[in-house]
């Protein structure tokens, strides 16, 4: 099982190096060698998936570590944890990355990046690979990094693209930020229990090494990670922008699989969350849900729709996570991958088709992906169409999709929250608030695009259907948006009690007994919850989509007139509440303010006074120098002993007289003053 | 007696005199004959002591070859003075001074 | 000694010493040259005193008869009708005779200061029978020696000797 595990992590890795250096010079731009190979990790993740079912045991779980950095006390351990969890996940990635490899072979066709698309497409895998791997925060950060990484790398991918290389560089930063909360958090795990691994942290803590307060920072702290990665208010600014890669990049990275890396690594660190990290991350789960629907109720754009919709479902999910109903969050996250990758690619296919047209009728103007450019699609699209509504209705909740199952599962469990705590009762208003925004935006979306009367005659009728390769996956998705594949072997449309419920179980908490208490008093909610939330959820959903239906189909009622009485909201819901521009004013100006004081005050006053000081002063020191060599040295030391040798030979030379007399008289003298010596 | 401590004072004399013969005299042959003061002046030395000191003739002996040595020295030397007269047609030994530095 | 045997060795004494002082100072050669033969004498009479008779004889011998001549020819040979008078050079006279002074005083100061202890016992015997024993015997050596200078000298002086213009190697 290691092994598969080392060949999932590493397999996309390899695929990543050799697309990189060789692809443009395989044939086909070498696309075969990463489809290939995440083919194959899925065909992996299937066998392990298989293992864990035959073992039907929810305790599993397999740890491999070994030793990567020793120095003095300071160890880091770095491995591989497999649990029901990891191959479940592992399993959700693989498969929405496969089926979205196959589709970009017909999207991207044509693209002059083909081979380093795929290149990247392979390292996000990897990545993303890893950080379901991991068995530490050490490699589960680094991990995170790379996926932001790649993301940015993909998000950007038309880097000629003003617009794209910064929708690039703001979900990098925004990702950041959330990332320097983790670190902290992390960090402050570690200063107390002095590991980064995952077991031997869960253990020192249920040791009760943390003291609650801190432990519920820090669990705030690393959450805060999951904000950005996740696109939790407040950090969810980059998402609806990153819309500006490719569709398949979006459906991959923004509904399956990045923003769930959030939400997975909030279910790894589950244990770790004391009651207060819980409360606070419910309501932010619960707000961001119910802000986003708000938010996408308004917007033009079928990609912005889908980006505030994956906000919104994020929230949900770790609304659960907050309420302490592990399972219901798990859950969502694995039937959410697939209707909103389902969604997305059903997008993509629908602008693909626009821009063929447009193309064909010389238009070059008009949106591509504006819906009120389009209408009455699905005579021409029907795969597209019907696979669409089948994720729609999944995402609002219809009954026999899966989508029902886990969302009822997490709108009960705050239901039952609010049950055993009447003054959290604003979790399940958010949960139902959001429930019918989202069936009725999903449908106002359905109805603008599919239905009605197309809004451009000549356009229309070039449309024509996609391509097979992308419509398979789409089909695949979209039979595994029903109930069927959840709950096996029961066939219980209405519970989701199968296999999944079985593998899935809420790891035991560590984080002090206050947690521990709190979970247990809300299971006993859990039943009595059950019922009023399927009625309650069934008939919220339904009144979303008459909502819907009355405002586009058949045009009861106006929109237009609708959006003028409620004014003021319908302009905050247009412009997303403002929030870009707050940030843009409040922290970017003032920042980038900063950074060209700071460029200025470089280049005026350290570069000219300091550096060019340093010129003036050393060209001072080198004449002085000179001076110093023209003067004292050679007129000084090496004329003057020139002179002054000359000057002593001359001296000397006077005693040379020529005459024997005088050198008598000198040895007399000498003999004199030896006598004198001696004698005296 | 105190004949000894004469001998000795006297030959100290003679010996300075020739000295100083030699050192200030211009003319050639009058260097030469400071010389000779010098050698007699060793001569009585050399006699005194070998009268006063010893018993043998060890002194006398030495006499007789600075006497013998003086003989030939004066000779050369004036065939040398010769030369430097035929060369320089001058005595004066303030004129020999080609080797001056 | 007696008396008179003091006088004629005071006499002695004061005629070399004159004679001395004369060969330095004078500014005529010739008197210079008469005034060595004089000292030689004075000298030779010293030795007869010392009990060195052949001694004596030797010097008047070959320092008389050898050496003076020898200085009169070469004073005849390089003299001058019109010469030059022979000055003293002032500096050498000051720095000379101070020099001259003070080496004097230091011989004189020495010899007086010692206590000589002198052994006053003159040789008995003939001293030209001792001095041919020596001569052959013990001093034998220095006796060749010298007379191979002399004959170097020989040879040396009469090559020295020659006149410059007479061009030719081996007379």
């Amino acid at each position: 099982m290691i092994f598969y595990a080392y060949s999932i992590l590493l397999l996309p890795l390899i695929a990543f190096i050799v697309q990189m250096f060789y692809g443009k010079k395989l044939p086909r731009n070498g696309d075969f060698i990463s489809v290939g190979a995440v083919v194959l990790t899925f065909a992996m993740a299937v066998a392990l998936l298989g293992m864990i079912l035959v073992l039907s045991d929810p305790e599993f779980h397999i740890r491999s570590t070994f030793t990567w950095i020793q120095v003095g006390d300071f160890t880091v351990t770095m491995g591989i944890y497999l649990d029901n969890v990891t191959v479940i996940t592992l399993l959700v990635v693989s498969l929405v990355s496969s089926l979205v490899h196959i589709y970009s072979i017909g999207y991207m066709e044509g693209d002059p990046g083909y081979a380093r698309y795929f290149g990247f497409l392979s390292l996000f895998t990897f990545a993303m690979n890893g950080i379901v791997l991991s068995a530490g925060f050490f490699s589960l950060f680094i991990f995170w990094e790379l996926v932001g990484l790649s993301s940015y790398l993909l998000i950007g991918f038309w880097y000629h693209k003003d617009s794209a290389s910064n929708a690039g560089k703001k979900a990098f930063i925004v990702n950041r930020i959330g990332d320097v909360a983790m670190l902290i958090g992390i960090m402050l795990v570690w200063s107390v229990v002095k590991s980064f691994d995952f077991r031997e942290i869960f253990a020192a803590v249920g040791a009760g090494a943390i003291s609650q307060p801190m432990l519920t920072t820090a669990g705030i702290l690393i959450f805060g990670g999951a904000i950005g990665k996740s696109a939790q208010f407040p950090l969810h600014v980059w998402l609806p922008d990153a819309m500006e890669g490719p569709t398949p990049v979006s459906a991959w990275n923004h509904a399956a699989t990045m923003v769930a890396a959030g939400v997975y690594m909030t279910v790894r660190i589950f244990p770790l969350l004391t009651a207060g990290a819980q409360i606070v991350i419910a309501y932010i789960g619960g707000f961001t849900a119910l802000f986003a629907a708000t938010i996408a109720v308004t917007q033009n754009d079928i990609k912005r729709v889908l980006a505030y919709s994956t906000i919104s479902q994020l929230g949900y999910m770790v609304m659960a996570l907050g309420v302490g109903h592990y399972m219901a969050g798990f859950f969502h996250l694995v039937t959410h991958a697939a209707f909103k990758a389902l969604l997305f690619l059903g997008a993509g296919s629908v602008i693909h088709a626009m821009h063929l047209g447009l193309e064909a009728a010389g238009d070059h103007d008009t949106d591509p992906q504006d819906m009120r450019n389009m209408g009455g699609l699905r005579l021409k699209m029907p795969v597209t169409y019907t696979t669409f509504v089948i994720a729609a209705l999944a995402i609002s909740g219809i009954p026999f999709t899966s989508g029902f199952l886990s969302k009822d599962a997490i709108l009960s469990g705050s239901l039952a929250f609010a049950l055993a705590h009447p003054h959290h009762f604003l979790l399940p208003v958010f949960g139902f608030g959001a429930a019918i925004l989202t069936a009725f935006y999903m449908f106002r979306q359905i109805f603008m695009t599919f239905h009605g009367k197309p809004a451009n005659k000549t356009v229309f009728n070039h449309l024509q259907e996609s391509p097979q390769v992308m419509i398979v996956p789409m089909g695949i998705l979209a039979s595994l948006s029903l109930f069927i594949f959840y709950v096996f072997p029961s066939f219980n449309p209405f519970t989701a009690h199968g296999w999944f419920e079985s593998l899935v179980h809420k790891p035991p908490t560590v984080a002090g007994k206050t947690a521990a208490d709190l979970a247990v008093y809300v299971e006993g909610f859990l039943e009595q919850a059950h019922l009023p939330t399927m009625i309650l959820s069934i008939s919220v959903a339904s009144l979303g989509i008459l909502l819907a239906y009355l405002f586009y189909q058949r045009h009861r009622l106006n929109p237009d007139t609708w959006a003028e009485k409620l004014g003021p909201l319908y302009r905050l819901s247009y412009h997303k509440y403002y929030i870009d521009e707050l940030y843009q004013r409040g922290i970017v100006s003032p920042f980038l303010f900063v950074c060209e004081q700071c460029a200025i005050f470089d280049m005026e006053k350290y570069d000219k006074i300091v550096i060019d000081g340093f010129a003036v002063v050393t060209r001072a020191l080198s004449r002085f120098s000179r001076w110093i060599d023209d003067v004292i040295v050679d007129e000084f030391l090496v004329n003057g002993v020139g002179k002054l040798i000359l000057w002593a030979g001359s001296a000397a030379r006077l005693i040379q007289t020529g005459r024997l007399q005088n050198y008598l008289l000198l040895m007399i003298c000498g003999l004199i003053l030896i006598f004198a010596f001696v004698v005296f | 007696m105190n004949h000894l401590t004469v001998y000795l004072v006297l030959s100290a004399i003679l010996f300075s005199l020739g000295i100083f013969a030699v050192i200030s005299r211009r003319n050639a042959i009058a260097v030469l004959m400071g010389i000779e003061l010098i050698l007699n002046a060793a001569n009585i030395n050399f006699v005194a002591f070998s009268r006063f000191g010893t018993t043998n003739l060890d002194g006398q002996i030495f006499a007789i070859f600075v006497i013998i040595m003086a003989a030939a020295e004066a000779a050369v030397a004036l065939a040398i003075v010769l030369n430097l007269y035929h060369n320089l047609k001058t005595v004066n030994v303030d004129d020999a001074s080609t080797l001056r530095g | 000694m007696n008396v008179v045997g003091e006088i004629i060795f005071w006499i002695f004494v004061a005629v070399t010493v004159g004679s001395a002082g004369v060969v330095v100072f004078s500014r005529k050669l010739i008197y210079a040259v008469f005034a060595l033969l004089f000292t030689f004498f004075g000298i030779a009479g010293l030795y007869v005193f010392l009990q060195a008779d052949f001694l004596a004889a030797v010097q008047l011998v070959i320092y008389v008869g050898g050496v003076l001549v020898l200085m009169l020819f070469g004073v005849m040979l390089t003299n001058r009708i019109a010469d030059i008078r022979i000055s003293h050079s002032t500096r050498n006279l000051l720095v000379g005779g101070g020099a001259t002074l003070l080496l004097f005083v230091i011989l004189v100061v020495t010899v007086l200061n010692e206590h000589w202890s002198p052994l006053n016992m003159p040789f008995q015997g003939n001293t030209v029978n001792e001095i041919g024993q020596l001569l052959m015997g013990k001093w034998l050596l220095p006796f060749e020696v010298a007379s191979m200078l002399l004959l170097a000298a020989l040879v040396g002086a009469a090559m020295l000797a020659r006149r410059s213009d007479q061009s030719g190697d081996d007379a």
